[in-house]
């Protein structure tokens, strides 16, 4: 491979197009490699600097891959037992009401211990906002059935694949959360590609911007991948989510300020 | 000038909560306490001070309501009575091993299970041995009157934000619906984000460029540094213990016999004394105020007058174990208490003073 | 006729070669190396000079690892 020689010229400060936000602290993510957390964490924190909120944001970090968020994320932050994030912010968005407040959760805080917590956050209408991160598996503890798994789907505790009969279909928590009047903005997104991230961050960003108008809960799911716990490497798992994931969680917005 | 009124129980420390300062209140239904909530919703806390009151879909979301708002630094309650106080108790674990201040209401029903909604003690060991998972301990308060009621609830924020730990008040389904005369303090102002910068820097309420960032968590991976987190805990129950023990001594001076007995248990044994009295027997009563930091001292002394102590709990026998491991075998001690609900008499309380330590 | 020219610096420590950015990037400009970063990932690193300063392979990368150069210049 020819040996690349960098070209001074345009190696300069003020030629810089994109770098690594400032709100993402020094720490080496723990993510695996190529996991979407990585890239969710990144815009989060991008939008945060971009709208100039540090000094105004508070965030909720879950128990499951994410529950170390506190140390990536340069931000207040509370660490939430597993599946109460919802219920944190509740709390912190109706003391400080002037204050961005937002959960980030993986797919087995959210759609099954805190389901409710989620359901009644929406349905109460808090002006917050809830990231939730869906690769249809429990990452942290090596690999378990979530209850957003497909049918079929292989996990350490469906290891013939996720048979509805005996274990239920996979939950579509964001089409349920749309349906609560509560919920102003609900939305699907993807960080696999460059343009799905470009438009995950403009959700995001939309995200936050509605907490001004104080008329309900934005929910932003973003379809992830998840490497070690469907056994593949970073590209075959995004190839195999979009061609497996996507049509059970189709991308795209559900619902935009429409509190009805 | 303090102000007097007839009040229940659970309205009295409703209202004094209010008085206290306290910025949030997130709870749940349960009989015998949900006037606790109903109270507060009648008084519009949030127009009156500003405090926010807000029925959450479970006591789990309600306790993980106070973590957050106790994360912000901010005065915050909740209350429920024994089936939804085990619910809590992971939460109030993650509360403790967090450090934060917040107050906690048990007004306690007879168990185990959804048992009855009668009054009972039956939650002594949940609330003094740590209730959820993990070396912590709660400072518990035990009120025996409608005015104890409202006075702990000043106190209880009081002493939450001094150690930075969770108080819990443990009352019982008797105290909680009983009205009695009550004097109340004057409003004392909430907590304002200047206030809560100065007294509690470690508050989440944004990060402003003068610091690193404040994050609240339980959590620590290294076991060095848990081991160490753990080690401070522990100093700051053995500080609590040196400090804040508290407990009332009634008739105790010419005592030949003692009670020991918190809540509604030491009102009645009040009367089982003069009927005692009135029999020749010379029996006194101490009554552990706190039971976190548990009067073991006081309990020891006793044992150089005193020839044997009856533990009147409305239980099986809990708090005995405690005067037990205080007194060292060095008298007898017995319990005594009905329980399922029931309530003793004074009657049965002499009664049993007479067969089970004099008669013995 | 002015053209964008860009270049891509990666920090190889915080890579782990997750190879995400590669077919991000519309001129294949991206490929791993053959030395390994200190947790023994093989890094990304540019091939060619024909990076555009697009920033696709930056806004895709899930760790954050490479910052985006891109300068005018009138050939």
């Amino acid at each position: 491979m020819a040996e690349f020689k960098t070209n001074p010229e345009i190696l300069q400060p003020e030629n810089v197009v994109y770098k690594r936000t400032e709100l993402l602290t020094d720490k080496a993510l723990s993510y695996c490699p190529g996991c979407g957390h990585g890239t969710a964490h990144r815009i989060i924190m991008e939008v945060i600097e971009e709208m100039g909120i540090q000094a105004e944001t508070i965030g909720v970090a879950p128990v499951g891959c994410s529950v170390l968020a506190y140390e990536f994320m340069d931000i207040d932050i509370q660490q939430a037992a597993h599946g109460r994030a919802p219920a944190v912010a509740t709390a912190i968005k109706r003391l400080f009401p002037d204050k961005f407040v937002f959960t980030y959760q993986g797919d087995g805080d959210l759609a099954a211990i805190g389901t409710a917590e989620t359901i009644h956050a929406c349905n109460r209408g808090e002006n917050m906002t809830i990231f939730f991160i869906n690769n249809g598996i429990y990452g942290m503890t090596g690999g378990q059935m979530a209850p957003t798994t497909l049918p079929g789907m292989k996990s350490s505790t469906s290891p013939y694949g996720r048979d509805v009969k005996t274990m239920g279909n996979p939950l579509k928590m964001t089409e349920l959360v749309a349906t609560l009047p509560g919920t102003l903005y609900v939305t699907r997104q993807a960080v696999h590609t460059a343009s799905a991230v470009r438009k995950a961050k403009r959700a995001v960003r939309k995200a936050f911007e509605n907490q001004k108008l104080n008329k309900g809960l934005s929910f932003v799911e973003i379809v992830s991948n998840c490497n070690s716990g469907w056994k593949m490497n970073p590209l075959q798992s995004n190839e195999w989510m979009v061609e497996n994931m996507f049509p059970f969680y189709p991308i795209g917005d559900i619902k935009v300020n429409d509190d009805k | 000038m303090k102000e007097l009124r007839l009040m229940k129980g659970n309205e009295a420390f409703a209202e004094a909560c209010i008085r206290a300062g306290a910025d949030g209140y997130f709870g749940y239904p349960i009989t015998p306490q949900s006037e606790v909530m109903e109270y507060l919703m009648a008084q519009k806390t949030q127009e009156r001070t500003g405090m926010v009151t807000l029925q959450a879909e479970s006591e789990i979301a309600a306790i993980n309501m106070v973590y957050g708002g106790a994360g912000c630094g901010k005065r915050v309650l909740t209350s429920s009575s024994s089936p939804g106080m085990s619910l809590k108790q992971e939460g109030i674990s993650y509360i403790a091993g967090s450090e934060l201040p917040c107050l906690l209401l048990n007004v306690v029903r007879g168990g185990p299970g959804l048992g009855t909604i009668q009054p009972s003690q039956s939650d002594y060991f949940q609330s003094t041995k740590g209730g959820g998972h993990g070396d912590y301990r709660l400072i518990v308060l035990a009120p025996s009157s409608v005015q104890e009621m409202a006075d702990f609830a000043g106190l209880g924020f009081e002493l939450a934000f001094k150690y930075r730990n969770p108080v819990l008040v443990l009352s019982d389904g008797a105290i909680g619906q009983m009205m009695e005369k009550v004097e109340l303090d004057i409003q004392k102002p909430r907590f304002t984000d200047e206030d809560i910068r100065k007294n509690t820097p470690w508050a989440t309420i944004g990060k402003t460029p003068d610091r690193d960032h404040n994050v609240i968590t339980s959590l620590d991976l290294e076991s060095i540094k848990m081991e160490q987190h753990n080690h401070k805990l522990q100093e700051k129950y053995r500080l609590i213990e040196e400090n804040e023990v508290r407990y009332e001594k009634i008739a105790c001076e010419d005592a030949e016999y003692a009670f020991v007995a918190y809540g509604t248990s030491a009102r009645i044994c009040q009367k089982a004394i003069e009927l005692a009295r009135a029999e020749g027997i010379k029996v006194g009563l101490m009554r552990p105020i706190t039971l976190f930091p548990f009067p073991k001292k006081v309990v020891k002394e006793m044992t150089d007058r005193v020839k044997g102590i009856l533990c009147v709990e409305m239980s099986a026998g809990q708090m005995i174990e405690d005067v037990q491991l205080a007194v060292e075998g060095r008298v007898k001690v017995e319990h005594f208490g009905r329980y399922g609900g029931i309530v003793h008499s004074p009657s049965e309380i002499v009664e049993a003073l007479k067969k089970q330590i004099i008669g013995g | 006729m002015a053209k964008n020219r860009g270049e891509i610096v990666v920090d190889t420590e915080r890579c782990k070669g997750c190879e995400v950015c590669i077919p991000a990037c519309p001129e294949d400009v991206i490929a791993m190396a053959k030395q390994v970063n200190r947790k023994g990932y093989h890094y990304a690193m540019p091939t060619n000079d024909l990076c555009t300063g697009c920033t696709n392979c930056a806004v895709v990368c899930p760790d954050g690892a490479i910052t985006v150069y891109r300068k005018k210049f009138n050939d």
